[in-house]
C-alpha cells in the first residue's frame, strides 16, 4: 500500500467514539452471542454486550473547538442517554493514522 | 380537520394513516420530512415503518428531520400530535415523550393483532374510549421494547401518560407492559400497535362477531377531530 499515493495531501486525524448499551439494561444482541459462544464450547463467558464505534475523519488536526463538537455529538446524537452511555472518546494521532497507511 | 401525515425516506404507513383520517371524517394532508411547512394542518400523524433504515437507532435519523423541528415546537404549543410505531420511537428520540426503545427482548420481529387496554381516556387521541376499555389492533415491530429508568416509569405511571398497556401478552418485553405513553399534557401520544390498521371493516383484526371486522382504531382519529369541534 505505500506505493499509492494519498488522494490528498493534508492529514487526516481520526475520533473515535463508543458507545455502550446501559449496563442495567438488557442487551439482547450480546445475549444472542452469549448464548452462541456457550454452544461452542466458550463456556466461560459469562457475558457479552455488544455497542456501537464511531470513527470520525477530518482534515488536519483535532483542534479543541472540533473535540467539543464530537462530545456534543456523542451526547446528542450517536447516543441516546435514556438507553445508552458514551464510554469513550479518542483522538488516534496523525502519525498513528500514516503509520497505518 | 385537517390533519397532517409526514412521509420520510422508509415510511410504510403513510398511506395508510391517511386513509384512516379520510375514515373518520378528517382532511389528510402529506407532510415531507424535508420541508419546514406544516401547510396550516391542526394535528399532525408521525406514521409507521422504517425511516432511514432504522441506522444509528429506529427513528433517530428522522427525528432530526428538516420538519421536526416545526413539529416540536406545534407539539410543545399543543397542536395534538400522534406517533405509531417509528413515529413513537420518533417522539421518543425527539423528547417529546418519556423513555426510549430497544430491540425487542425475544430478538425477533412480531406482528399479531394485540389487546390492549386504554388506561387515560383523556388525551386527545383517546377521548373516545373509556378509562379501562380494551381494544385490538395489530401490532408489527422489531424495535418495540419500551424502556425508561425506574424514577421515570414511577413519574409517568403517577401522572397518569401511561396511555396504553399490553393485555394476555407483552409482544416484546416493555417495561410494565407499557404499549403507549403520552407527554403530560396529553396532546402528544405514541404508541407502537397500529390503530391506522384497524379502521375499516373488512380489513381490520378478527372479532368475535366477523372476520377482519375490527375498527377499534377508528376511535383514535374521531377522538382528535371531535376535540377540535368541542373546542
Amino acid at each position: 500500500m505505500s506505493s499509492v499515493p494519498l488522494a490528498s495531501t493534508t492529514p487526516q486525524s481520526t475520533i473515535v467514539v463508543e458507545v455502550m448499551p446501559k449496563a442495567e439494561l438488557l442487551d439482547p444482541q450480546g445475549k444472542a452471542v452469549t448464548g452462541a459462544l456457550s454452544r461452542l464450547g466458550h463456556s466461560m463467558f459469562s457475558e457479552v454486550r455488544i455497542g456501537k464505534r464511531f470513527e470520525l475523519t477530518v482534515a488536519g488536526e483535532v483542534t479543541q473547538a472540533i473535540l467539543d463538537d464530537v462530545q456534543k455529538l456523542a451526547d446528542d446524537v450517536f447516543s441516546n442517554s435514556v438507553i445508552e452511555d458514551v464510554v469513550s472518546i479518542t483522538v488516534v494521532p496523525l502519525d498513528a493514522t500514516s503509520a497505518a497507511l | 380537520m385537517r390533519i397532517g401525515v409526514v412521509t420520510f425516506p422508509g415510511s410504510l404507513d403513510d398511506r395508510d394513516a391517511q386513509r384512516a383520517v379520510r375514515l373518520a371524517g378528517g382532511e389528510p394532508v402529506a407532510l415531507w420530512h424535508g420541508s419546514h411547512d406544516l401547510e396550516g394542518v391542526e394535528a399532525i400523524i408521525l406514521p409507521g415503518g422504517f425511516s432511514y433504515g432504522d441506522y444509528l437507532r429506529a427513528g433517530a435519523i428522522a427525528s432530526l428531520s428538516p420538519i421536526m423541528s416545526e413539529v416540536v415546537d406545534a407539539a410543545k404549543a399543543g397542536m395534538p400530535v400522534l406517533g405509531i410505531c417509528n413515529g413513537f420511537q420518533m417522539l421518543a428520540e425527539a423528547r417529546l415523550i418519556p423513555g426510549a426503545h430497544t430491540r425487542n427482548a425475544h430478538q425477533q420481529f412480531i406482528r399479531r393483532d394485540q389487546r390492549l387496554r386504554v388506561e387515560n381516556a383523556d388525551t386527545d387521541w383517546t377521548n373516545g374510549f373509556v378509562a379501562g376499555q380494551e381494544i385490538t389492533i395489530p401490532l408489527k415491530n422489531a424495535d418495540g421494547r419500551f424502556v425508561a429508568d425506574a424514577e421515570t416509569i414511577r413519574r409517568i405511571e403517577g401522572e397518569g401518560q401511561v396511555t396504553f398497556r399490553y393485555v394476555g401478552v407483552n409482544p416484546n418485553g416493555s417495561v410494565d407492559d407499557i404499549a403507549g405513553v403520552s407527554n403530560k399534557a396529553g396532546n402528544v401520544v405514541g404508541l407502537m400497535p397500529h390503530p391506522e390498521h384497524a379502521t375499516e371493516p373488512g380489513f381490520g383484526p378478527d372479532t368475535p362477531v366477523a372476520m377482519s371486522s375490527g375498527v377499534d382504531g377508528l376511535t383514535f382519529f374521531t377522538s382528535v377531530i371531535r376535540k377540535a369541534l368541542v373546542k
